[in-house]
């Protein structure tokens, strides 16, 4: 069995899409499937994916806004469907075999809730938080779910597209302690 | 406009205001605030090889009550403004700033929701050093455009204008 099939059969029911593009694979699963998903690519024989290399969020909402000039309408492939809004990526390395994956859940607006993955590695704790803190999507079960860089009473969260680039001058507001 | 006196026997003739402006401007001790990169320009010029003491700028103060000029050598971030500010606020008059480097002049490259874009947005500011980061030569200009400043001060004048209405 080579690499993808070995994915596609430890993943098994919960597989909603899987991508190669230039020898990345990356799978995308239900949202509220992610810890029993991650567990199973933990633990799996031949796959044994036993390090979190990163955990981050994506906003979706100006994809394909931008596009280059000079590319004619014909020439463009048909447009996809949009996906929702925000995406939570989880990039996996496996030490032993030295393979890597690609595991996305999808995060529609009004659901902004991911089951956390600390139980299985506990370097996802602080990458949550700065999802929380940038996208708002918050981690259910998480031991300590506050803002990892922005300050606590920060009214925004910043990666959003439509967050200001220069931000609304919250700052202006900010005091420590009796300063 | 430099410090003019006329020295006799026994007695030195001379503007109080020149005198004052001489002292303030020839030991501007300088708050070495190096919040990133240009922090490591300063140390370079703070050291023996730039050697800023030959301008009086001869104990970098960690104190900012006992300093005289605050440089700002580095990017702030949204977080930091509550504690420059007060920092700024705590040292004592006459104080003076300057800002060392693209961050601290206007934010650099960071254009972002994290960063102050520029720190004249909460202290007054008197000398910018342009560069990412300015060479140790940038910061010494910064400190003799400074003292020329300083000794166009008018120090007296406060006091001046309280005597005039009566105080
Ligand atoms: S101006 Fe350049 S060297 Fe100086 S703190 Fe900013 S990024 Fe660093």
């Amino acid at each position: 069995m080579d690499f993808q099939e070995r994915v596609k059969a430890c993943v098994g029911d919960d597989l909603v899409s899987m991508t190669e593009f230039r020898g990345d694979v990356s799978v995308t699963v239900p949202r509220t499937r992610i810890v029993q998903v991650l567990t199973r690519l933990k633990e799996a024989e031949g796959l044994k994916f036993d390090f979190l290399s990163d955990l981050f969020g994506v906003d979706n909402s100006a994809l394909g806004k931008g596009k280059k000039k000079g590319k004619k309408e014909d020439e463009e492939a048909p447009a996809a469907p949009k996906p929702p809004r925000y995406e939570v990526v989880y990039l996996l390395l496996s030490i032993e075999y030295n393979h890597r994956l690609m595991v996305k859940v999808q995060v529609e607006e009004g659901q902004m809730e991911v089951p956390t993955v600390t139980s299985i590695w506990k370097a996802a704790n602080w990458p949550e938080r700065e999802v929380f803190d940038m996208f708002g999507i918050r981690f259910k079960g998480h031991p300590n779910m506050k803002r990892l860089l922005m300050w606590d009473g920060f009214p925004a969260h910043p990666l959003r597209k439509d967050y200001p680039l220069e931000g609304e001058g919250e700052e202006r507001r900010l005091v420590y302690g009796d300063a | 406009m430099g410090f003019q006196a006329y020295v006799g026997q026994g007695w030195v003739l001379s503007k109080l205001e020149q005198l004052i402006n001489w002292g303030r401007s020839r030991s501007p001790w300088p708050l070495p605030y190096g919040t990133a990169c240009c922090g490591i320009e300063m140390m370079a010029a703070l050291a023996s090889g730039y050697d800023m003491a030959r301008f009086g700028a001869e104990r970098p103060s960690f104190s900012p009550r006992q300093a005289d000029v605050l440089i700002e050598a580095g990017t702030i971030t949204k977080k930091m403004v509550p504690v420059l500010r007060r920092i700024y606020d705590q040292m004592a008059e006459p104080k003076w700033v300057i800002a060392m480097g693209a961050c601290a002049c206007s934010g650099g490259v960071f254009r972002t929701y994290s960063t102050l874009q520029g720190i004249d947005q909460v202290i007054p500011v008197d000398v910018y050093v342009p560069g990412c980061p300015p060479r140790p030569e940038g910061l010494i200009y910064a400190l003799l455009q400074l003292m020329e400043k300083i000794k166009q001060d008018h120090p007296l004048y406060p006091q001046l204008a309280e005597l005039k209405k009566g105080v």
